[in-house]
Order: structure tokens, then C-alpha cells, then sequence
């Protein structure tokens, strides 16, 4: 890696008709960066961890039909602390809200959480019932939604790919850079309180406030 | 098929101080049930049809609830009247409220005679206070969760079952969410396609047209 003009830290921009003129030569280069993520979008492994119908559906993805270990995400760990990714995969009550939101805290970073299902996303066919968590994104931070009422295994082989390019995307440097990478960002999200009447609080409003809808 | 108003009488020659009533269904024939209008001797009469040797109604296979809020009904009636010396009939109508009450439902077979089911109900004092009815837990061991699911969801107390605690809701939840004056939480903030009811929710948290 050589250091050039304007190049700031890690990142290193090398001209690309050079790069190409030392692969020619068996001189493979790279940046720390692109090294980095590499490894990271690589193996994301999951919780393993189901809530409803949907789990099955990620079991089935990760068997050997759908194959889930060709992105190196087989390994479903049993413990938050082994865990790189959460699949809220099922309805969420609001009975077992504050104990997804726990798992999620338990988690070390760089963590990630993809909502798998209408019910994950929105609460779906239980959206208007009275213990139905209306969508996990109210009080965690969810990087991908698959709708659909199970998703297929493709949609979360889709989902999981859509993680993976957002992992290498990410700049390491910068205030764009990956939350793992800021001291200040929140690593911990409060975890709800059972009220007499609903949780406490409902939503987490900081991370989640109700999209602006035009009406006729 | 159990002919209920033998069993009715069958019941009441046993219990000499039970109060029975056969309720009709009259959408489905053969599904009408036994009301036990004073449920204060229903445990004795549960094991009682569970033991009798030709009925041994040894599985409740469902226990529900039901919530009947208090009602007015409008009754008309015709009756003659005499105004004037001319005999005439005239129509009146007299409004009468029925009470509230909470219901719950057992759905009784025989496993080892192979007849059932046997619907026996027993309705609550009221919606309010009077709300306990015995527990059927010590004859059908199979009832305790559906009866503390009826607890959860409807608020009835059943006297004599072994661990009344809420069983889908958290133990912090004061509400009863399946009786009819239930009042969800109003998170109806964002509803992208409302209609009907959840509309009229949804409608005062739109902004205001700028």
C-alpha cells in the first residue's frame, strides 16, 4: 500500500490502471478496507433464533436445499454473545418484545438484524389485534425487511445478500462509517417494560416515528 | 346422540337443588346445551357425568368464553283496549334490559363410550364483581390452561383451580382484551391502507392539511 497525495488513513485510492497492471505482473493489491469488509460480509453468523412460521423457513434456508453456508452463514450460533446477525424470523408479541430487544442488546458489535416476515415488519395479519408487536423496527434498528407471509428461502438468501453488499459498502472512515466503528453511537437499546395496558414505552422514538403519508 | 332433556332430568333427580336449563341452537340442530343456571354445584355434577357408568364424559376437550354485555331489547306486544266504547288493539312496546354476564363453555366427550359432545355452560353473576364460577380443574385435569386462558382473556375467576395465573398476556396486564368493551392501546399511527373501523382510529393521528 503506498501512501499518495490526498489519501487520508486507511483509505487508499490506487489508480485503477495500475492495479490492473500489477495483477498482470502476480501482484495482487488491495485496500485494508475491501480486505476487511471481505472478511466481515463473509461470515455473518445468525442467532439461531425463531419466533414463528417464518423460522421454518430460515431453517429451510439454511439446510442444504437453499444453503445458506455458501455465504458463510451456516453457523446458527446459540448464544447473542457468538452472534453477528439477528433474523427476527415470526410475529413478535409484546410479550416477547422486551425479550428480542434483551437478546439484541446481548449481542456484540458489529451486529445486524434483518426482519424477515409481515409480522416482523409490521405486525402483519395481527396488526390490529392486542398483543402483536406492530414491527420489531420500533424499538431495535433493522437493516433489512423481507415482506412476504412466510418469505421464501430466496427472499432471505435476497435479504442476506442485500446485508452482505450493504457490509462492503460500508466506509470504514468518515461519519458514514459502520456503527462498531463510532464511540458515540448507541450499542444498547432500552428495553421495554410490560404496562398494565401495553409496553412501556410503545415505541422506541428515537429509532422508529410513523412515516409522513399523503392523504386525499 | 344424548337426548339433553332426559339428561336434564336425570341431573335434576340426582341433584335434587340443581337449576337446569337446555338452551337451543337453532343454526345447528343436535348442538344445543346444558345451561347450569346456578352453578354453585357444578363440580359435584361434572364428576357426576364424568363417573356415571353409561354417560363417562371423561374428556373436556374445550373450554371458551363468552361475553354477553348488558342489552336492551324492545319488546312489542298488541293489546286490546277499550277507548271510547269501541274495542281497539293497540301496539306497545316496552324496552327491557338484560343483564351482562360472562359465559363459559365446556365442549364434553366420552373417550371410552365414543359419544359427545356433551356443551355445558355456566354463566357469571354479572360482568363486574360477581365474576367467579368453580373451577371444573379438579375433575378435568385437561381444563386447567383453557381455564386460565378464559381467566386471561374474558376475566373470569374460577374458584378452586390449582394456579390462576394469565397465561398469554404478561402478569402486569390489568385488561380483559376478548371482552366487547376492550379498548386497544391507540397505536394506529401509521395504517398505509385503513378501512372501516381501523380507519376511524387511524384518522385523528393524520396531520392536518397545510
Amino acid at each position: 500500500m503506498g501512501l499518495g497525495q490526498g489519501h487520508i488513513g486507511l483509505e487508499i485510492i490506487m489508480d485503477e490502471a495500475l492495479r490492473n497492471e500489477l495483477k498482470r505482473h502476480g501482484i495482487l493489491t488491495t485496500t485494508l478496507e475491501d480486505l476487511y469488509n471481505w472478511g466481515r460480509k463473509n461470515s455473518v453468523w445468525p442467532l439461531g433464533f425463531g419466533l414463528a412460521c417464518c423460522a421454518i423457513e430460515m431453517i429451510a434456508a439454511s439446510m442444504s436445499r437453499w444453503d445458506l453456508a455458501r455465504f458463510g452463514a451456516e453457523v446458527f450460533r446459540p448464544s447473542p454473545r457468538q452472534a453477528d446477525l439477528m433474523i427476527v424470523a415470526g410475529t413478535v408479541t409484546k410479550k416477547m418484545a422486551p425479550q428480542v430487544v434483551r437478546l439484541y442488546n446481548q449481542m456484540p458489535e458489529p451486529k445486524y438484524v434483518i426482519a424477515m416476515g409481515a409480522c416482523a415488519i409490521s405486525g402483519g395479519p395481527f396488526k390490529q389485534g392486542y398483543n402483536v408487536l406492530k414491527g420489531i423496527d420500533r424499538y431495535i434498528p433493522v437493516d433489512i425487511h423481507i415482506p412476504g407471509c412466510p418469505p421464501r428461502p430466496e427472499a432471505l438468501l435476497h435479504a442476506f445478500m442485500t446485508l452482505q453488499r450493504k457490509i462492503d459498502s460500508q466506509s470504514l472512515l468518515g461519519p458514514e462509517r459502520p456503527r462498531h466503528l463510532q464511540a458515540e453511537a448507541p450499542s444498547e437499546f432500552p428495553v421495554p417494560e410490560y404496562g398494565e395496558h401495553d409496553l412501556e414505552p410503545p415505541k422506541n422514538g428515537t429509532l422508529w416515528q410513523p412515516p409522513v403519508l399523503a392523504r386525499g | 346422540m344424548l337426548n339433553l332433556e332426559q339428561l336434564k332430568s336425570r341431573i335434576e333427580a340426582a341433584f335434587p337443588s340443581a337449576r337446569l336449563e337446555v338452551v337451543k341452537n337453532p343454526g345447528a340442530p343436535g348442538q344445543d346445551s346444558l345451561l347450569l343456571s346456578d352453578p354453585a354445584r357444578a363440580r359435584e355434577i361434572a364428576a357426576w357425568l364424568r363417573d356415571q357408568p353409561d354417560l363417562r364424559f371423561d374428556y373436556a376437550s374445550n373450554v371458551t368464553g363468552i361475553d354477553w354485555p348488558a342489552r336492551t331489547v324492545v319488546e312489542k306486544h298488541r293489546e286490546k283496549q277499550v277507548i271510547d266504547g269501541v274495542e281497539r288493539e293497540i301496539e306497545r312496546a316496552t324496552e327491557r334490559t338484560i343483564p351482562g354476564c360472562l359465559e363459559v363453555v365446556y365442549h364434553l366427550y366420552s373417550m371410552q363410550l365414543k359419544h359427545g359432545p356433551l356443551i355445558l355452560r355456566m354463566r357469571t353473576r354479572d360482568r363486574a364483581e360477581g365474576v367467579h364460577l368453580p373451577s371444573l380443574t379438579p375433575v378435568w385435569r385437561g381444563a386447567e390452561f383453557q381455564e386460565r386462558e378464559v381467566y386471561d382473556l374474558y376475566g373470569v375467576i374460577f374458584d378452586g383451580h390449582p394456579d390462576l395465573r394469565r397465561i398469554l398476556m404478561w402478569d402486569e396486564f390489568r385488561d380483559y382484551p376478548m371482552r366487547k368493551d376492550y379498548v386497544e392501546p391507540d397505536d394506529f399511527e401509521y395504517e398505509p391502507t385503513p378501512h372501516g373501523e381501523v380507519l376511524e382510529r387511524a384518522r385523528p393521528h393524520y396531520r392536518k392539511p397545510e
